[in-house]
């Protein structure tokens, strides 16, 4: 099936340039790999989105794609994106290994996620001991011993949250020092039930049925000892989702992807938005306005052709 | 108490037990409204097309009804939200832990839901 422009992904970015280019009428695509709203639906409550006090990032996901639905875009979710051709004049995707749509224009607007550790056990004791959201899971760990990984804010953060519940947490940290704000560093170098293993790695998680020890290994002597644990709580870091498009787009070395004022990327008529190109300031502010300068630019491009 | 997902929602144990015995093939969604959720509420909504005869349900993991949910034997591992039960004639066949993709979840509807 043929359209004017495909969006890949459907967070703010993606929403609002299909909000804008539907109502340019040009004929819209959004496909979107995990759930609509991205990384908005990982927020509770949104309190900095102008002209609306407070809003869950439930609620505000559902009022943009109910918009980019009304305007007329089509939504697929939960796809997987299999081949992407974007050079030439006729681009084209195709997704979950079957169906196939071109696009005289794209919009990449993929965002980011957290950073998985990629080490042994991860996958298979993910919920089973190994969380990524202390507001989810840190009640299932009343009285245990759990270790956070992770040297920024969410992690120390977090960690003082965790310990209204564990009955002791362990950070470990890759480096020597932490890249936190210097209070959150001090309140959690505060507080009791934290201690603190340093220049540290998690190799690989071990157990049966849910976690029960992990290996660490010391980056200082190489040395690997193995801790008993109930629970293990990762935040290391954001990372844009854009190693599909490497090799096709330019990237710089975080794997950002590098465009022009107009957000186009080195490829004619692929524009990017959102997280997932290079900035300094991610919110969803700054995405739904990339989504709009995105959207109109490539309804220019098309236009011209 | 009751989830505001867009999902049909299970309040008490007994409805539980008459969803359950009521249609062939369900699935529920125990959770909260937080980041390892919602995913699979979306995820949820998206198949009640695609999958007509399986009727999808949600469920509050801190309603004390949930019970039915949470001590289940296939679930006593579980440490992370939501738990995800599927059920094929009244019988649990299938129980999973924390956030699941869109192949994670249509692959169990398929083997076991079919
Ligand atoms: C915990 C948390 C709290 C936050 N709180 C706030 C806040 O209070 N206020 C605020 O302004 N900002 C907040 N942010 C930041 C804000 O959510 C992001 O800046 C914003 O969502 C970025 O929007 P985006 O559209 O660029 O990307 P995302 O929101 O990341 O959306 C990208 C979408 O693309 C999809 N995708 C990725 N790769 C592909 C692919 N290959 N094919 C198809 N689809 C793909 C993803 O599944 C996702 O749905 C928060 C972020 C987090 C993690």
């Amino acid at each position: 099936m043929n359209y004017d422009i495909i969006i890949i992904g459907a967070g703010p970015s993606g929403l609002t340039a299909g909000i804008y280019a539907a109502r340019a009428k040009a004929k819209v695509l959004i496909v979107n790999e995990g759930s609509v709203g991205g990384q908005m639906v990982l927020t509770h409550q949104i309190e900095n989105y102008p002209g609306v006090e407070s809003i869950s990032g439930y609620q505000l996901s559902k009022i943009m794609r109910k918009q980019a639905k009304t305007f007329g875009c089509d939504i697929k979710t939960g796809v997987e994106l299999t081949k992407i051709s974007l050079e030439g004049d006729v681009k084209s995707i195709e997704i979950d290994s079957k169906e196939t749509f071109t696009a005289k224009s794209i919009i990449i607007a993929s965002g980011g996620r957290s950073r998985s550790l990629n080490v042994k056990g991860e996958n298979e004791f993910k919920g089973r001991g190994i969380s990524y959201c202390a507001t989810c899971d840190g009640d299932f760990y009343q009285n245990m011993e759990i270790i956070v990984v992770g040297g920024g804010n969410s992690a120390l953060e977090e960690a003082v949250s965790l310990t209204k519940y564990a009955s002791k947490v362990t950070i470990i940290h890759q480096f020597d020092h932490f890249q936190g704000y210097q209070h959150a560093i001090d309140e959690a170098k505060a507080n009791p039930k934290i201690n603190f293993l340093l220049e540290s790695k998690i190799v690989e998680f071990l157990g049966t049925e849910k976690v029960e020890k992990v290996k660490v290994e010391n980056l200082k002597t190489g040395e690997i000892n193995e801790m008993s644990i109930a629970g293990v709580f990762i935040f290391i870091g954001y990372v844009p989702q854009t190693e599909r498009f490497k090799g096709i787009i330019e990237l710089n070395q975080w794997g950002e992807i590098i465009v022009d004022e107009n957000l186009q990327t080195n490829q004619k008529g692929v524009f990017a938005a959102g997280d997932a190109r290079v900035t300094r300031t991610r919110q969803i502010t700054t995405a739904v306005a990339d989504g709009t300068v995105a959207a109109l630019r490539a309804v220019d491009f098309i236009n011209q052709k | 108490m009751v989830l505001g997902t867009n999902l049909k929602h299970i309040a008490t144990a007994a409805q539980h037990n008459e969803v359950i015995n009521n249609n062939e093939n369900v699935m529920i969604c125990c959770g909260r409204m937080g980041p390892m959720c919602i995913p699979v509420y979306d995820i949820m909504e998206d198949l009640e097309e695609e999958y007509p005869h399986v009727a999808f349900y949600d469920m509050p993991f801190d309603s004390p009804e949930a019970h039915v949910i949470r001590n289940a034997p296939e679930c006593s591992s579980f440490m992370g939200l939501p738990f995800t039960v599927y059920y094929k004639n009244g019988k649990l066949v299938k129980a999973t832990s924390s956030i699941q993709s869109k192949a994670q979840i249509t692959s169990i509807l398929n083997e076991k839901l079919a």
